[in-house]
């Protein structure tokens, strides 16, 4: 599923990116914030209007995004949590 | 040639890198400029633990070496040796947030490529342990192959250690290779995250203290009432907490002017004295309360991390005229003043938008548009309660602020489909942890902000104001015709008079006009000075302003007036900071054009309006 479908603080991990999908300054600014495949995530908070932006805790920082670009995350939910 | 080695200070944003900077350098701080950019180079002098003197530069944090903002394209021109007007760094101090190792290794591992003699060290150490987190340095020393120290900046711990280990490495051999970049990110986040992976002994569990309060402070509907709260008291404060201060200085101007008027002999001096420099000057330096506690509220909102969770909140509404949460720090930066906001949109990755932030910027209602609000209001509008608790010269106050909220929103819009046309920006930012402000750091960003503003009030303000005080005094004007159109000052303003009568203004107000293009705030010292000029007597001349004014001005004039402060682009600082900040003249001019035509259509309209309605 998209990072977007994620339930709220749910622990799950990176699949796979479309980092063609992205702008290359965006995508490029995602792998700097940690963003990569096989990477544990949990989405923690919605924007209070549409639900966007959304905030996620990738290894351990917190980062802010939008869907738009979430949209290119694909997760799985983590069996181990 | 220098005989001082030359190291740099690299690392993250919010890795604590200024705080390393500070603990190393102390007060021997030099800040520069970078030749043709608009950073900020900040250098010390620091000795090693033996008294070998060092140049320390602090370079712009980055999170790669691929930059995207001129910042971090100087930090990486600085590394790489091509940087215009800086010494090839002999060694690099590289900082990284003890408590986000994975990520930031990944930074470490491809400074390292760069083949220069460094030492890593993991700061804020005490903020990992406290969360639990335990790292084992001589792990990353190890597979790193470098020098690892861990240090508490705020704290100065660690210090003795880094500088010893600096000390080893510029004793150490000099690289013969050139540097080499490498740009391969996704194979350094592989590495950082196995050495990471090693390093990192026990686990924690996450920022439990920040995850608590964002809760909170992110929450779909509290967030946005806790912002709104905050932002509520901020302008609530900015009133209520000034009126003891103001009174305080407004009474120490009072005893000057009267000490002075009664041990001066009466005469061109004494006037010049009291009419230009006291009350001229006085008039604006009363301010200085209410500047200083807007600024104690957005130095906090900074320090603390709120601001940037204020940016994840607002992000879909500025979305919604093209720019992103990004733009609402310097735009809430702006009330207070938009000089740091416009600069601060150096943070803004997207041109087209930092443009239009930076256009829309001079909107947000800033400071030293608080003097004439304050006179105007307090002379016009009735000091009576709406509603509980609700002041009607309050509520005014509130609408001119929305007003030029609104106004910014409206020219955001036009501006993104016309004169700053591009794809929609994004949003993408890290949430730092909560910290709690230091009390020092506050007391300096405080002390700095007024410092320039009362240097302000003691060279442009003042300046201005004795100009205006002689055009306006001479030459004298024989028995009958009023002194303020007689004189120099009075001839220009009647000019101007022409084009400013139709929305409204008299002419004391278009000779007020002229000399607050310097700064606004100098409309209120300069309508001060007009009127003492005026006044036949003493006790005219100690007529309080807001008098004077209630009775001389109509209220759809005052209300005009109002109007044109908040488009006006009266502030020759920022046009200047704008020329800096977009290297030319050609946006700068178009601001003034823009704003200077909604001043005149905003003031013509409110004057028409209000004649119709009678008021």
């Amino acid at each position: 599923m998209s990072l977007c479908q994620l339930p709220l603080r749910t622990r799950a991990r990176i699949t796979s990116v479309d980092w063609d999908g992205l702008a290359q300054h965006e995508a490029r600014r995602l792998r700097e914030l940690g963003f990569d495949e096989g990477v544990s995530i949990e989405l923690l908070h919605h924007g209070p209007m549409g639900r966007d932006p959304i905030a996620c805790r990738v290894g351990r920082m917190t980062i802010a995004l939008r869907r738009a670009q979430a949209a290119a995350i694909s997760v799985e939910p983590d069996p181990q949590q | 040639m220098n005989p001082m080695p030359l190291v740099a200070l690299v690392g993250n944003p919010n890795a604590g890198k200024s705080a390393l900077f500070n603990a190393l350098t102390g007060a021997r701080q030099k800040v520069g400029n970078y030749p043709g950019v608009t950073v900020e180079r900040h250098s010390g002098r620091m000795a090693l633990n033996d008294g070998r003197p060092i140049e320390l530069v602090d370079l712009p944090g980055t999170y790669s070496l691929e930059p995207s903002s001129p910042d971090e394209q100087v930090t990486r021109d600085v590394l790489i040796g091509t940087q215009e007007g800086e010494r090839v760094p002999e060694a690099m101090v590289v900082v990284v947030d003890a408590t986000n190792l994975d990520n930031h290794l990944r930074f470490v591992l491809q400074l390292k490529k760069l083949g220069r003699p460094m030492v890593l060290t993991l700061n804020m150490i005490d903020m990992a342990e406290r969360d639990g987190l335990k790292i084992d340095l001589d792990v990353i020393a190890r597979e790193l192959g470098i020098p690892v120290v861990s240090t508490v900046a705020v704290r100065k711990r660690g210090i003795d250690a880094l500088k010893d280990a600096l000390a080893g490495i510029l004793a150490g051999p000099r690289p013969a290779a050139p540097v080499s970049l490498d740009a391969d990110i996704t194979h350094f986040q592989r590495e950082a995250r196995r050495i990471a992976h090693l390093a990192i002994v026990e686990q924690p569990r996450a920022r439990a203290f920040t995850r608590g309060i964002d809760r909170a402070a992110l929450h779909p509907v509290a967030g946005p009432m806790i912002l709104l709260t905050i932002l509520f008291v901020m302008f609530q404060a900015v009133y209520a907490w000034s009126e003891a201060p103001m009174g305080w200085i407004e009474g120490f101007q009072g005893w000057l002017g009267d000490d002075a008027a009664a041990n001066l002999p009466g005469g061109f001096f004494r006037s010049l004295l009291i009419e230009g420099i006291i009350n001229g000057v006085g008039s604006v330096v009363v301010f200085l309360p209410q500047i200083l506690i807007l600024f104690f509220f957005i130095l906090i909102l900074e320090a603390s991390g709120y601001m940037v969770r204020a940016a994840f909140l607002m992000d879909r509404m500025m979305a919604g005229v093209g720019l992103s949460g990004r733009a609402f720090i310097p735009l809430l930066s702006s009330f207070a003043c938009a000089i740091p906001g416009i600069m601060a949109t150096r943070s803004i990755d997207d041109p087209k938008e930092r443009l239009t932030t930076i256009l829309i910027a001079p909107l947000m209602t800033c400071s030293a548009r608080l003097p004439v609000y304050a006179v105007i209001i307090g002379a016009f509008i009735p000091a009576r309660d709406v509603g509980p608790g609700i002041g009607l010269q309050g509520l005014v106050l509130l609408g001119l602020y929305l007003f030029g909220i609104v106004s910014a929103v409206v020219a955001a819009l036009v501006f993104r489909r016309t004169a700053t046309q591009g794809a929609a920006s994004g949003f993408l930012m890290e949430l730092p942890r909560y910290q709690l402000p230091r009390l020092r750091d506050l007391a300096l960003g405080l002390w700095h902000r007024a410092y320039v503003f009362l240097r302000r009030a003691g060279t442009i303000i003042m300046a201005v104001t004795i100009t205006l005080w002689l055009l306006t005094s001479y030459p004298v004007a024989p028995g009958g015709v009023k002194q303020s159109e007689y004189s120099v000052a009075g001839r220009i303003a009647s000019g101007l008079e022409v084009v400013l009568r139709p929305i409204g203004f008299n002419h004391e107000m278009s000779l007020a006009v002229i000399p607050a293009m310097a700064a606004r705030e100098v409309a209120v010292s300069a309508l001060q000075t007009v009127y003492a000029i005026d006044a036949s007597d003493e006790d005219a001349r100690a007529e309080a302003l807001g008098s004077q004014l209630a009775r001389r001005w109509s209220l759809p004039t005052a209300l005009a007036f109002l109007m044109w402060f908040v488009f006006a682009p009266q502030c020759l600082s920022t046009i200047a900071v704008v020329r800096r900040e977009t290297n030319g003249w050609r946006w700068p001019v178009f601001m003034l054009v823009y704003l200077f035509g909604l001043a005149y259509l905003a003031a013509g309209a409110t004057f028409w309006l209000a004649t119709a309605l009678g008021l």
